[in-house]
């Protein structure tokens, strides 16, 4: 595994594609690092040029913003920016649908204009142009496969087709439950839930989410999303089907086909 | 109007961007009822309705002007042959509206459909409100098809006044009702039901003010004035992030603060606080529930249901109204939105998934109102969860919401 930071790259006096931004989950989260590990065999696979901010990387605060800490939030995003703009970042590219919501969306007016891609839309892309060529025989070829959307890069940022054209050149038989794309709901993650216990319910989020995923008769859920992942995972627990269902990363499935 | 006043005690927020697209938005979402169509049943007899009531007041038209004017049927020379066609395509309408209308009555009084009836709607003047306008709605075109009915035996009486048109093509059928009727009785029948048709309009005009039905007016402002930006862009709070610059680059400071500087408060306490648009959201409401219905936090069982985070803002507002009518200007009555109507717990529990804002069909957005009023609750009373509390200070020691120790965050990389 080859993984440069920017500092490595401006030493050299060269410039990479992309920066990849990691993310606090898949930075230090054990199960989030098994995602970040397999985007960067893909990245290095296909042979494209990134870096990575390293320690110089912070919360990009969207979870002290919907808790409703703004102080916090400018404070990080103050600090990310100074640092993205010192090095002239261009383009952007992450596997956390709430560090891709923040960058593309809440950084511009604070003075952080970049392109910023989430990574289900950048393997399509990969995969379109041929950069991504699945081996033969295919691991997920023909497998029932259930998606659960992340409501971050769905309903958020409108992006609905990418991590289904994703899977679809995987081969693998989609079953869609019946809350998916704009309907989708919820792993319950969201909103800074991730930091807190649940208000008091009949039920947990999670649960309810991941039982409706189980019911699909799919032996993998896949997700885009670190936090999603842990979620779908706590749920597949609680149903007892950790056997016989998984949960992974689109870009997990990738690394594992390629 | 009063209710103008209230909207506009929110804060100014101002709507950009493309007036063509949002134009386009008026069309698909309110006038094409986009989103209503998500669940089909409901779409389709509301559409009735919704078409019937356009419909049906074009005819209104000729009523009200014949009362004016003394005619009778003052259209029908003009048109010929095609008014009595254009008539009983007016009383199809009357008939779907009241059928839709008998149809919704069910839907919510005995099969009590969960959406139709728990929570915030399972009484009081939210019942009373959805039912009352239903029944209207089915006593108005009664009266329409009746004071048809009745036109029609007066016809065949050759009564004064009253143009041959023939027999309308569904009030036909309930004409024989009356045929036994004298011409005088018939007379005040007709008459009776084409004032009290008449006075029913006007007394729902009066109504919608204070019934949920304001969003057959509000729902084309409200579609007008949706955000186009992504709805995960939260608002930018211009103040802090100036605070923020300002202690990381002191030069940039301004050197003199003025005198009468206020100090901003920190996201909203009460409906003044909220954006003009959360308020013309709350009149817009429909109560309709879809939001709530579709609200992950609500659907595990949850306190939080963003139709009540609407509906207490309106009746805040209209509280604050009030408030303001009875004294000039608002005289504080140690109350506020926060707390009063709606709780921590509630707020708490939302994960900021968008459901509510994508399944609400006349683009209303709680989750503004939920954001705003946590903002409020975190910087103002710092009122937080312990958790939150311990994510903000490792976000601050260790840039990241665990406890990890910030040199550790590419160890992923060469291990
Ligand atoms: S954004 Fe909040 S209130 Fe709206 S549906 Fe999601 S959890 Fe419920
Ligand atoms: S906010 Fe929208 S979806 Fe929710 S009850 Fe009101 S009109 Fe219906």
């Amino acid at each position: 595994m080859t993984v440069k930071t920017m500092a490595e790259y401006m030493a050299e006096g060269t410039e990479p594609e992309v920066l990849f931004w990691v993310g606090c989950a898949g930075s230090f989260d054990q199960r989030a690092q098994r995602i970040t590990k397999a985007f960067v065999q893909i990245l290095n696979k296909v042979g494209i040029q990134f870096a990575i901010l390293g320690q110089e990387e912070g919360c990009t605060g969207d979870p002290a913003r919907r808790s409703g800490n703004e102080f916090l939030f400018q404070m990080m995003a103050y600090n990310n920016i100074q640092v993205l703009n010192g090095y002239g970042i261009k383009k952007i590219v992450t596997a956390c649908p709430h560090c891709f919501n923040t960058l593309k969306n809440e950084y511009p007016a604070l003075g952080g204009e970049y392109e910023v891609i989430h990574h289900a839309t950048f393997l399509q892309q990969l995969i379109n142009d041929g950069r991504i060529v699945m081996k033969e025989g295919g691991t997920f070829k023909g497998k029932k496969i259930t998606y659960h959307d992340s409501c971050y890069l769905g309903r958020a940022n409108n992006i609905y087709e990418a991590p289904r054209a994703v899977l679809e050149a995987m081969d693998v038989e989609l079953v869609e439950m019946k809350r998916c794309r704009t309907n989708g709901l919820c792993c319950g993650a969201g909103g800074a839930q991730m930091f807190k216990e649940e208000e008091q319910g009949t039920t947990r989020v999670n649960f309810e989410r991941t039982k409706e995923a189980v019911a699909t008769g799919a032996s993998i859920i896949a997700a885009n999303c670190p936090f999603c992942t842990t979620m779908l995972m706590d749920g597949v627990k609680n149903q007892e089907k950790e056997d016989s269902v998984q949960v992974l990363d689109i870009a997990e499935m990738i690394a594992q086909s390629i | 109007m009063s209710i103008r006043r209230n909207i506009n005690l929110g804060k100014e927020e101002v709507f950009g961007g493309d007036a063509g697209l949002r134009w386009k938005n008026v069309l698909l979402l309110a006038f094409g009822q986009k989103k209503m169509f998500k669940r089909m049943t409901p779409a389709i007899l509301h559409f009735f309705v919704y078409a019937g009531f356009i419909i049906i007041n074009a005819e209104m038209l000729e009523i009200v002007l014949d009362g004016i004017l003394g005619t009778h049927r003052l259209f029908s020379p003009f048109l010929g042959v095609v008014y009595p066609v254009l008539l009983g395509m007016f009383e199809i309408l009357a008939l779907t509206v009241l059928v839709s209308c008998v149809i919704f009555l069910i839907r919510r009084n005995v099969l009590k459909l969960k959406r139709l009836t728990t929570g915030e709607l399972s009484g009081g003047w939210p019942k009373t409100d959805a039912n009352l306008i239903l029944v209207t709605e089915i006593v108005l075109m009664s009266l329409l098809l009746i004071m048809n009915a009745c036109d029609y035996n007066l016809q065949q009486l050759h009564a004064e006044h009253y143009a041959q048109t023939g027999p309308f093509l569904i009030s036909q059928y309930i004409a024989p009702l009356f045929s036994g009727l004298s011409e005088s009785s018939l007379l005040a029948v007709e008459r009776g039901a084409w004032w009290i048709h008449i006075i029913g309009i006007l007394a729902f005009l009066n109504y919608l003010p204070y019934s949920k039905h304001l969003h057959i007016v509000l729902a084309f402002p409200n579609a007008y004035y949706v955000s186009l930006e992504p709805v995960g862009e939260m608002n930018n709070m211009k103040d802090i992030q100036n605070e923020v610059l300002y202690a990381m680059e002191p030069d940039k400071a301004p050197t003199e603060v003025p005198a009468d500087a206020a100090m901003p408060k920190f996201g909203a306490k009460d409906v003044m606080d909220l954006s003009w648009k959360s308020l013309l959201d709350a009149y817009a409401c429909t109560e309709c529930g879809r939001c709530t219905a579709s609200c992950p936090a609500n659907i595990t069982g949850k306190k939080l249901s963003p139709r009540k985070i609407m509906m207490d803002t309106r009746d805040r507002l209209e509280e604050v109204g009030k408030n303001i009518d009875a004294n000039k200007e608002f005289v504080d009555d140690n109350k506020s939105l926060l707390h009063d109507y709606i709780t921590t717990e509630e707020l708490r529990a939302c994960t900021s998934c968008n459901a509510c804002v994508e399944a609400c069909p006349v683009s209303i957005n709680p989750l503004n109102i939920i954001l705003e009023l946590r903002r409020n609750l975190y910087m103002e009373e710092s009122n937080v969860p312990q958790e939150w509390m311990q994510m903000s200070n490792n976000i601050e020691n260790n840039m990241a919401p665990w406890k990890m120790s910030p040199s550790d965050r590419d160890a992923w990389a060469h291990s």
